[in-house]
């Protein structure tokens, strides 16, 4: 069905490096007008730099591009949506202290007066089911209303062809649903869409066309309805994966016990806990789910100690310690891993071995009288990153220098080391390649059959599915009861993370 | 109308004046702010533009061309700041504090011949019978030019920002730079515009101290102007017109202790002197305890570093 | 034009390299606003970086003022590396300084006449207390209220210096001085005064305190819990509190250790060199203690070198001032311009600079 339609950009031999490493190496492929074409790959893959080469945010070293068949380098990204290319981004390019119309606004060459551009939007969104308060500020919006913002923002400049940056890890499924609508609509239109997903299964259902990338070569095209989702994994991870093994265990007595546990978020813009109540017994993994923004960070911050609440909401072997901050937790054997590993749970200028003292003071006895020994402070480093497989140039070096997953890997490494109880851990995969992902994966089920209790809160399903005993998600700051996974269809799932977030709203049948 | 020989009239119309040093630098590092900088080096920026600003005008004869002396003067020094922070990523609160010292000490060399000199006289902007009314008179159309400019450069700030393009982009780059630079803004370029503009209107203000304030110059003039200037932003939860309230405040208290001295009143004058401090402090407390207010209104980029990585 | 490239991670060499190549740039710079001043250039260098060491004529006077100058600048900056450290802005120091000193001097002078041996320890004591209390303020006003200490701790600089000239004018003045302004002579009178403890070299208890604190605080930073909380709360604020630091504590802390410090240096002062509390006592080193802090990169070890190169051009500068006419202002423009040479070449710590053309940031 591509043969009948007109070429609308062609990428040719394109290469990028950056010191140390090869983003592109020579990518050549091509989209028609109103294909939805996948980009596949794995974290650091290259798909981001991609993308940005043909956003105009970033040169190309070598290789060229054509836009409707004439040579296409857009020196910026003005050049870019000039020339009809829209990007809806992953992060980073909202502001949250403006409203839904200003944010517009900036993301347009010549945008109308605010009060006209607000009825446009108002258009643009009934048109294409997306629903949104023009005067809204943005930093009040749920996750999915942002991406909304920046779809948005691309339709109203009538884009040739729109990149979207992996746009449903912020969505529930039921929003993913809506979203693909849209862009099935968009399609028919004529708009060809680039689509940058690590996930198989979407992009079996939605897109006509895919491009694989491994370490930044092209590795296959294919037509993804014809492929399994196996066979693209293959070839997206150049390695057959082995899903990690769990042993059958008895569950033990109740390890953490939150119950009623409120708190207001000590992040602007940030999600309130409401009433949260929940159990874990040892041996169990609790996985709770939830799009991004809905009291993850909060929740985190709450069970670590870092956000000190009343007494008796947060329960550790049935002690009261709700009031008391991390190193108090951390006694009693909690452990916690926060999402962000540079600047949260490592800071980046620090060696590994001052990122191992950080947490690891309390359990490993790293201090005597306040006075630190860095023998053994050195030498609880060198085993994590012997027993974690963290490939560094030795533990001197800053965290900053370690690739994601390798920082991933120290970090839950740092945590599960510390023989803990309980563990929280908050996106313990984000951004990481999927055979660190696997490891921390197989780690994490490791400790809960030793017996600790652990709580996951992930923003990627698939990961839930694979590793929890039970589920919950957030929605709102509140948390849904706890359900066993088996037996959980991905809508019940979909319906528990907040459906669509009142979006069921008829959407135009395009 | 006198209250213990002071007259109230007479009150108002002077802290207009005595804020309008404080108005034009605090209304420049709102700018700069807003774009995401912490420039601490208003002080020393004042202080070069008073300097500047005095040599000019005593050399040129011309009260006008000391205030374009002034205005390059404190820029110039902006300039430096602009490079070592937005090119050289050095850090914005050392810069600043650097930047201070050094004015403090450039300008007292600068001004070593200039001590004990009358600057040529700055007029009030002829108004005719306007200034004849009682009163209203007085306060309002018996002043010299940039008394009215300072109002003037409040109003346009205020609109530029609320209702132009560029203040919009403005506010954007201070908000979130990355996302600014991901959408092809030149988050560099913008910055270093606004840290020259903060710096040529602290340069004004600077000038406006040394030429019509005072008027002459003695080593440190500027007496922790700028610094107040800083604190004032803060106060205004960087809202252009909260300034104006800022400076009036301010520039009522410096008047009201000065006439008070002049008064003779039973209060030594050591601590009436460091009376608009203590308000300046206390009135910064009373804001930052507004949990609220404060931080939902500060750049969320405030003081960070824009480093365009991959 | 260039770009800049993060390095993976600090280098070690540019970290000790950054402040001799401040310096140099320093010397060339300054040696050209010399020239500009019309005084020839390479003469006011030697003038202020080699005479007062080593010429037979000066030397012998400069070279205890060495160690008087740079003690007070070595005393105050470590303090305040540590909260530099930390993220704590402490740039108030003069202002505490000031309050050590008027508390230091008013508990000696209210033994006068009769001095109980214990009169100087508790002068020590109230010295460091009067900076301490006075860094309190902007420590608690962060904590409770989130007020901006940078700029209350400036405010309050101007404060002190109020209550410094109303003590000096009133409640202090010397009742013997015929009316003159300033307290009575700490240094003539025995129990108050901080002598010179070897005669010829300047070293007097505020120095030997300095050079304890140098070395406290090397301990502390490389050996203790405290320490690596201060640089782990600076570099990455949410990882400290992570690891179960509390910032409020931290803040109280650092402001409190940089306030007694300040506190001490004005109280040694005040009994010592400047014997007296007038309205001129201070004289910026609370201001010159943050650019020998940042030259010393926060280091102590470089603090101490940073304060004796610091209290150099200071002595250099004076004798610059008696032989060459080089205004005393020269002096604090130079001080400044070094500040701005060491932030500038401080960029080659954590990135590398690549030449040509880059992508525009």
């Amino acid at each position: 069905m591509t043969g009948t339609r007109k070429e609308l950009l062609a990428v040719q031999g394109v290469t990028k490096a950056y010191p140390g490493v090869v983003a592109n190496s020579d990518v050549s492929f091509t989209i028609s007008e109103g294909e939805v074409h996948a980009l596949l790959g794995e974290n650091g893959a290259g798909k981001s730099t991609l993308v940005k080469m043909i956003y105009g945010l970033v040169k190309p070293d070598s290789g060229s591009m054509r836009l409707h068949g004439t040579p296409y380098a857009p020196a910026e990204p003005r050049a870019a949506r000039m020339s009809g290319v829209a990007m809806v981004f992953q992060h980073f390019s909202l502001f949250e202290a403006l409203n839904v119309a200003e944010n517009v606004a900036l993301g347009m060459e010549n945008p109308p007066k605010l009060r006209e551009l607000a009825s446009r939007i108002r258009a643009v969104s009934e048109e294409y089911g997306l629903p949104l308060d023009p005067d809204r500020m943005v930093g009040d919006l749920s996750a999915g209303e942002r991406q909304r913002v920046e779809i948005i923002r691309c339709l109203l400049q009538d884009p040739k062809l729109l990149i979207m940056d992996e746009p449903t890890s912020v969505l529930t499924p039921q929003e993913v649903d809506i979203l693909f609508k849209t862009l099935r609509q968009l399609s028919a239109e004529g708009t060809a869409i680039l689509y940058i997903s690590h996930k198989l299964e979407e992009i079996r259902t939605l897109c006509d066309e895919a491009t694989i990338l491994r370490r930044g070569k092209v590795v296959a095209t294919c037509t993804p309805r014809d492929r399994s989702a196996r066979e693209m994994a293959e070839l997206m991870v150049g390695a057959t994966l082995t899903p990690p093994a769990r042993s059958e265990k008895a569950k033990g007595a109740t390890a953490l016990q939150v119950s009623g546990l409120s708190v207001n978020s000590p992040i602007p813009f940030g999600t309130s806990l409401k009433n949260v109540s929940f159990t874990v017994a040892r041996g169990e993994v609790l996985g709770i789910a939830g799009v991004a923004g809905n009291g993850q960070d909060e929740l985190l911050l709450a069970l670590s100690g870092e956000l000190k609440t009343q007494k008796d909401a947060v329960k550790i072997e049935g002690v009261g310690l709700g009031d008391t901050g991390p190193n108090e937790r951390r006694k009693v054997g909690l452990v916690s891993a926060p999402e962000e590993r540079l600047g949260h749970a490592a800071a980046p200028d620090m060696s590994l071995v001052e990122n191992a003292l950080l947490s690891g003071a309390v359990r490993k006895n790293l201090t005597r009288n306040g006075f630190i020994d860095w023998t053994a402070t050195t030498t609880f480093a060198d085993e994590i990153v012997k027993d974690f497989d963290v490939r560094t140039p030795g533990t001197h070096v800053a965290a900053r220098a370690l690739s994601g997953g390798n920082l991933q890997k120290f970090v839950v490494g740092r945590e599960l080391s510390q023989s803990p109880s309980v563990i929280i851990i908050n996106q313990p995969t984000w951004g990481v390649d999927a055979a660190a992902a696997a490891a921390i994966r197989q780690a994490i089920l490791d400790r809960a059959s030793d017996g600790a209790a652990v709580v996951v809160i992930s923003q990627d399903l698939d990961e839930l599915l694979e590793i929890a005993d039970n589920f919950a998600a957030l929605n709102e700051g509140r948390l849904t009861p706890t359900r066993p996974v088996q037996g959980l269809t991905i809508d019940e799932i979909g319906l528990m993370m907040g459906g669509a977030h009142g979006m069921e709203v008829a959407h135009h049948a395009g | 109308m006198d209250l213990g020989g002071i007259n109230p009239v007479v009150l108002i119309a002077s802290l207009m004046v005595a804020s309008v040093p404080i108005i034009l630098a605090a209304i420049g590092e709102l700018v700069v702010e807003k774009a995401g900088v912490l420039n601490l080096g208003v002080e020393g920026m004042m202080i070069m533009g008073a300097i500047c600003g005095f040599v000019t005008s005593v050399e040129t004869g011309n009260p006008y061309l000391g205030f374009v002396g002034g205005a390059l003067g404190g820029a110039a020094l902006s300039l430096i700041f602009a490079f070592l922070t937005q090119v050289l990523l050095a850090n914005q609160v050392a810069t600043g504090l650097a930047l201070t010292l050094f004015g403090l000490g450039l300008s007292s060399l600068i001004g070593q011949g200039y001590v004990g000199i009358k600057p040529p006289l700055t007029p009030t902007v002829p108004l005719g019978p306007l200034a004849d009314i009682p009163v209203l008179g007085t306060i309002l159309f018996d002043h010299d030019w940039v008394v009215y400019l300072s109002i003037l450069s409040i109003a346009s700030v205020w609109a530029v920002l609320k209702y132009s393009r560029t203040g919009l982009i403005l506010r954007a780059v201070g908000e979130n730079h990355d996302a600014a630079h991901a959408l092809g803004y030149k988050v560099v370029r913008i910055r270093v515009m606004a840290i020259l503009f903060g710096g040529a209107m602290a340069g004004l203000g600077g000038a406006y101290i040394s030429l019509i304030r005072v008027p002459q110059w003695t080593d440190g003039i500027t007496a922790g102007a700028g610094w107040i200037a800083l604190a004032i932003v803060v106060f205004a939860s960087w809202k252009p017109w909260r300034v104006l309230l800022g400076a009036y405040l301010f520039g009522g208290i410096t008047v009201l202790q000065l006439n008070l001295q002049a008064a003779g009143a039973r209060i030594p004058v050591e601590y009436l002197s460091m009376s608009p401090y203590l308000i300046t402090i206390l009135v910064l407390v009373i804001m930052s305890a507004d949990r609220s207010r404060a931080a939902l209104n500060a750049p969320a980029a405030l003081g960070r570093n824009f480093h365009a990585a991959r | 034009m260039f770009r800049l490239e993060k390095r993976p991670s600090p280098s070690r060499f540019w970290t000790a390299a950054t402040p001799v190549l401040a310096v140099l740039l320093t010397m060339v710079a300054g040696g050209i606003m010399f020239a500009i001043l019309g005084k020839n250039p390479f003469e006011a260098i030697r003038t202020i970086f080699w005479d007062p060491l080593f010429d037979p004529q000066f030397a012998a006077y400069s070279r205890p003022q060495l160690l008087v100058k740079a003690g007070p600048l070595i005393l105050i900056a470590v303090g305040l590396s540590l909260g530099f450290r930390a993220g704590i802005w402490n740039i108030g120091a003069e202002g505490q300084y000031i309050m050590g000193a008027i508390f230091g001097a008013g508990v000696g002078l209210a033994f006068y006449p009769d001095i109980p041996w214990f009169a100087f320890p508790l002068m020590v004591l109230a010295g460091a207390f009067g900076g301490w209390i006075w860094a309190m303020i902007p420590a608690i006003l962060r904590t409770r209220f989130r007020t901006n200490e940078i700029l209350v701790s400036l405010l309050l600089v101007y404060v002190a210096q109020n209550i410094l000239s109303s003590m000096s004018l009133g409640l202090m003045k010397n009742p013997d001085g015929g009316g003159f302004p300033g307290s009575r002579n700490l240094g003539q009178i025995p129990g108050l005064a901080n002598p010179e403890l070897i005669a010829g070299t300047g070293m007097h208890w505020g120095v030997v305190t300095a050079f304890v604190v140098v070395i406290a605080t090397y301990v502390l930073l490389q050996r203790h819990m405290l320490g690596f909380q201060i640089k782990l709360a600076g570099q990455a604020p949410r990882a400290a509190r992570f690891a179960g630091v509390s910032p409020n504590r931290l803040v109280v802390l650092c402001m409190g250790i940089s306030g007694a410090l300040a506190g001490l240096a004005g109280m040694f002062e005040v009994a010592g060199p400047a014997g007296q509390i007038s309205i001129d006592f201070n004289v910026g080193y609370g201001f010159t203690a943050i650019i020998v802090a940042f030259l010393g990169r926060l280091n102590p070890i470089g603090i101490l070198l940073a304060g004796l190169l610091m209290a150099l051009t200071y002595i250099g500068g004076e004798l610059a001032q008696f032989m060459l006419g080089l205004p005393s202002a020269a002096i604090q423009a130079f001080q400044g311009m070094l500040l701005f040479f060491l932030l500038a070449v401080d960029v080659s710590t954590n990135y590398r600079i690549r030449f040509g053309q880059g992508e525009a940031a």
